[in-house]
């Protein structure tokens, strides 16, 4: 039975790993190119928590078994051993493609990491501790962001729209259970996703109708928790594994 | 630092006698040690090549991003990421107080942007080199930042107030970098020979940029006189040109790498290390914007902004609204 939790514990590791790797990999990309240089300041901010997050999940998941430490996960596996939604790979695109990107991430991302917190392996309760006090401060600028641009000129307007049109299909995967949802939620180890999805869908309705955006219909895309991702990861990966493939086993 | 080529407008020093009791105080304060504060006279010259100088200053920090910020995605480590991350973005932050310095002297950060993208003002020729390998990450923290810190040290006690402490902020930020770059450059040498080779390469490459970063030599630089009478220049190009050199040099050693230029030895009688002649016109002809990423560099600003204006709208364009509905409340 402890091998059976330890996978699980495992699993939900890299899935909070590799969402935080991967958005935190997209984020830091805007270094020096941001509209504005507070904005500048600010990103860099999120990616440096996200990628500290990273650390200390798929730090875990080594312990566990998924590697030897958390860079050898991290830069060592291929796409398909990759288990972060589909929504965090999706590239930059304009700066409101990114600030789309981020709430409708934060927006899961939060309540997920207070319901980690009571989770019942105080490992997974230790990290959740943490990374939720950055995730709360993300939150609180990402949607900020959405409503002032959202309801702000008519460009910026159209601009939220449309990243908001892009990218909600991505954003159903995070709170859709999959079987080790299910299971993870009846060991205590992670919340109850159908309940999560409740609150999300209620917060970001509001953010919505108080941006003036409309909520686009259609089918959810995912995947990425079953290691099948878009075709955008594999560029993802080449760039930030280079130097290590480059250089087997160098030390940097 | 990173102010390497700014022109002062005054027209040579002026003894005490010379001037008329306004700039006799403010001379006489300079002289005591006393801080220039922002409200206080000041003669136009003394304000304008301020500006020249923090604007420049600020301009370099905020380009210097590009360089570096080139490699975050593919640093080696989640803690070199992270260290990275955070040494790039303390270069937004010294722009951010380095531009509030400068407004305090009544110039906005709309318009020292404007002159920045224009091409009107400088920055540091140094950001216009490429970053090519990891090892870049590694020479720029060693060598630009170790450089910058010797002509930012002096600076801390420049005599204008608020420049003078942005200054002493923005040095305790960069010794943590040049550590972090000396550290990268141990790791590199320590490392697998490929490793070391791509060290010794990137010293090749950034060594005459790094020592070009203090500006030309005393004799061709017309308004330093000026510049260390008002207290804004504490050192000549020369003398920190040399410090920097004494002391990078048994770096390299310790690293076992080798010094790019065959001229370098110590001198006894001098007790400084003898170097060679840099060459000049490449960094006169990096200044005028030929250098391997000056169109690069400006170019990516430039479309930073461009690309930004309606998120900045946007804001301004909802800040107004929010305001019209709070009127229209009450």
């Amino acid at each position: 039975m402890a091998g059976d939790t330890d996978k699980l514990v495992c699993e939900l590791a890299l899935r909070m790993g590799d969402n935080a790797l991967i958005l935190g990999q997209r984020v830091s990309a805007w270094c020096g190119h941001a509209p504005v240089l507070e904005e500048d300041i600010a990103l860099a901010n999120v990616a440096l928590d996200l990628i500290g997050q990273t650390k200390l999940w798929l730090g875990l998941a080594a312990e566990l078994g998924a590697g030897d430490n958390a860079d050898d996960v991290a830069f060592l596996r291929d796409a398909r051993g990759f288990r972060n939604s589909l929504l965090v790979e999706q590239p930059n695109g304009d700066y409101g493609h990114t600030l789309m990107r981020q709430f409708l991430f934060d927006a899961w991302h939060y309540p997920m990491l207070q319901g980690l917190k009571e989770s019942a392996d105080i490992r997974i309760a230790e990290i959740a501790e943490k990374s939720a006090k950055e995730a709360a401060y993300h939150l609180e600028r990402s949607s900020d962001f959405v409503v002032r641009l959202g309801d702000g000129s008519d460009e910026s307007h159209d601009r939220m729209q449309a990243a908001l049109n892009a990218l909600y299909p991505f954003a159903g995967e995070l709170t859709a259970p999959d079987e080790t949802d299910e299971a993870l939620a009846a060991a205590g180890l992670a919340p109850d996703l159908n309940v999560l999805r409740q609150q999300y869908d209620d917060y970001v309705s509001r953010i919505f109708a108080e941006a003036t955006l409309t909520v686009p219909e259609g089918a959810v895309r995912k995947g990425g928790k079953a290691g099948l991702h878009t075709e955008e990861m594999g560029y993802i990966l080449a760039d930030m594994q280079w130097l290590q493939r480059a250089y087997p086993g160098a030390t940097w | 630092m990173y102010a390497q080529e700014v022109k002062s407008t005054g027209q040579g020093v002026k003894s005490l006698d010379e001037m008329e009791p306004d700039e006799r105080a403010f001379q006489e304060k300079i002289n005591a040690d006393v801080k220039i504060e922002p409200k206080d006279w000041m003669p136009e010259g003394y304000r304008k090549t301020l500006i020249r100088q923090i604007s420049q200053h600020a301009h370099s920090e905020i380009v210097g991003q590009l360089p570096e910020g080139n490699w975050i995605t593919r640093a080696p480590t989640l803690e070199r990421k992270a260290i990275l991350l955070a040494k790039v973005q303390d270069e937004a932050g010294h722009g951010l107080y380095l531009y509030c310095a400068a407004e305090t002297l009544g110039v906005s950060r709309d318009q020292m942007t404007e002159q920045l993208l224009s091409g009107k003002a400088k920055y540091s020729s140094i950001f216009n080199y490429p970053t090519l390998t990891w090892a870049d990450i590694g020479a720029i923290g060693w060598l630009v930042d170790g450089a910058a810190i010797m002509n930012q040290v002096p600076l801390q006690r420049c005599s204008y107030g608020p420049y003078s402490r942005a200054m002493i902020r923005v040095c305790k930020e960069e010794s943590f970098h040049q550590r972090q770059g000396y550290d990268i450059m141990m790791k590199l040498c320590e490392g697998a020979p490929e490793q070391k080779d791509m060290a010794q390469d990137a010293l090749n490459r950034w060594w005459q940029p790094s020592l070009m970063m203090f500006g030309p030599p005393d004799g061709d630089s017309v308004h330093s006189a000026q510049s260390m009478a008002w207290g804004i220049k504490q050192n000549t190009n020369d003398e920190l040109r040399q410090k920097f050199v004494d002391e990078t040099v048994p770096q390299a050693e310790y690293l076992g790498l080798t010094v790019p230029d065959p001229d370098v030895k110590w001198n006894e009688a001098r007790g400084h290390y003898d170097f060679g002649e840099l060459d000049w016109d490449e960094f006169y002809e990096v200044l005028k914007g030929n250098g391997p990423c000056n169109k690069e560099r400006l170019g990516a600003r430039q479309k930073a902004w461009t690309d930004g204006a309606w998120f900045r709208e946007g804001l301004m364009a909802h800040a107004k609204k929010r305001d019209a509905r709070k009127m229209a409340a009450e």
